[in-house]
């Protein structure tokens, strides 16, 4: 479980917090736009040592059938991961060719 | 292949969405911390990045409760945060504070000093990436000699801050706390095997890991961990812990890296003179000096 994106709706006064509290984990913009590089993983090659995932400041990375898995609407494309994989399964591609 | 530290910390993400730098060092150490203490973690964040890139309403990236706290106040939001739950008769939950330089060793150093002093059984994690990043680089008390800031800028007469970095973890240890631990985010392992530790220690715990900053720093966002290593590597910062009064060294470099290396891979150093550099390696020497005294090896 992560915080999620809700859907997009126009904010009533009702929707707008009496006081200075509301709910944790509550996202409605994502990070994908902030990306010039994005992190590819060649499935084939990863052994799922999780070292990508314990250093990915953003924590985008999950193991999903044993192999690494980025969530591409949050990732900003910083790179640290693929400097981190000692056996080079991540690639860093511009977004923009 | 499993990642034994990887299966001992929580699989859920507490600080997600969040607006940092890409490659912020202090995100990674607010997020492995979460992942450590677990859903039941109530955390307080004075002002600086962690707080602004977390809460800009209506994104709200932690999903653990989570405060902002006045800028001194981080430590003292703590003491009424545990105190408040316990009373109310909740027991299975950590109090944890996560302060950037700036809010611990100066504008917090006194709700920090009167926790300690009354043992609150809280967690106080200063993320240090030796500036006050959130307001464009200014010099902290932990803003090491030679870095250039705002406003210790470098000039032909003066190289940037000449000032040295004040020793927190030192200080947080002079009150005789039950446990004080230096942690790197570029040893994310010993840095989550510290936060386990202090989980499982009644009073006050400190934990001071450095957090590199890429925007502040002058290094390329993908540069973030192995700065924080080499920073460990090239002596000029230290894994220890204090723990019944007294001190130990968790790591010790078999031998050092090149401290220039270290310093002009930095943007904030760039303008420092072979002096310069001469006098951070001298002071790097007398602090191990002073480890290799006074700490268990
Ligand atoms: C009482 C008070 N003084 C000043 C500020 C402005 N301010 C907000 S964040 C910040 C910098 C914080 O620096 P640091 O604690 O090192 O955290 P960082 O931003 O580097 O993560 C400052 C000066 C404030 N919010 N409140
Ligand atoms: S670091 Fe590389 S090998 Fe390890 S899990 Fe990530 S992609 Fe796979
Ligand atoms: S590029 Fe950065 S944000 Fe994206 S998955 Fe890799 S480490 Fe995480
Ligand atoms: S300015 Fe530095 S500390 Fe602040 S969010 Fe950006 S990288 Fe992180
Ligand atoms: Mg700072």
């Amino acid at each position: 479980m992560r915080p999620y994106i809700r859907e997009k709706k126009d904010i009533t006064f009702d929707d707008v917090p009496e006081n200075t509290s509301f709910e944790a984990g509550y996202l409605t913009t994502v990070n994908s736009g902030w990306r010039s590089d994005r992190p590819v993983i060649d499935t084939t090659k990863c052994v799922s040592c999780e070292q990508c995932y314990l250093y990915c400041p953003d924590g985008v990375i999950s193991i999903i059938d044993g192999k690494a898995a980025i969530d591409y609407d949050f990732c900003k494309g910083c790179g640290i991961c693929a400097k981190i994989c000692k056996i080079k399964a991540i690639e860093m591609e511009a977004e923009r060719k | 292949m499993a990642n034994k530290v990887a299966e001992s910390i929580s699989r859920e993400e507490f600080f997600y969405g969040h607006k940092a730098c890409a490659g912020c060092g202090g995100s990674l150490a607010v997020r492995a911390a979460l992942k450590v203490l677990g859903p039941n973690v109530v955390s307080v964040l004075p002002a600086g990045c962690m707080s602004a890139v977390g809460f800009n309403f209506p994104q709200l990236c932690f999903s653990n409760n989570s405060i902002i706290s006045t800028f001194a106040g981080t430590a003292s939001m703590l003491t009424g945060v545990e105190a408040g739950l316990r009373a109310r008769g909740f027991k299975d939950f950590t109090a944890v504070g996560f302060a950037g330089d700036g809010g611990t060793a100066d504008i917090g150093i006194q709700a920090l000093s009167g926790a300690i002093d009354r043992n609150d059984n809280i967690i106080y994690i200063c993320y240090d990436n030796e500036a006050y990043m959130n307001t464009g680089i200014q010099k902290s008390g932990l803003t090491p000699f030679g870095a250039k800031t705002t406003t210790t800028p470098a000039g032909s007469n003066i190289h940037g801050n000449i000032r040295p970095k004040k020793n927190m973890f030192e200080i947080a240890a002079a009150h005789d706390i039950p446990y004080a631990a230096t942690a790197s985010v570029g040893y994310i392992y010993d840095f989550i095997q510290k936060v386990q530790k202090a989980s499982k220690i009644h009073g006050t715990k400190y934990i001071h890991v450095i957090a590199p900053c890429p925007t502040g720093w002058g290094v390329a966002p993908d540069a973030t961990v192995d700065i924080a290593k080499e920073v460990v590597d090239c002596g000029l910062w230290y894994l220890a812990e204090y723990e019944n009064g007294s001190f130990k060294l968790n790591h010790k470099p078999k031998e050092f890296t090149d401290v220039s290396a270290y310093l002009k891979k930095q943007g904030r150093f760039k303008h420092l003179t072979d002096e310069d550099i001469q006098i951070i390696t001298a002071s790097r020497d007398k602090k191990w000096e002073f480890i290799e005294k006074n700490f268990e090896l």
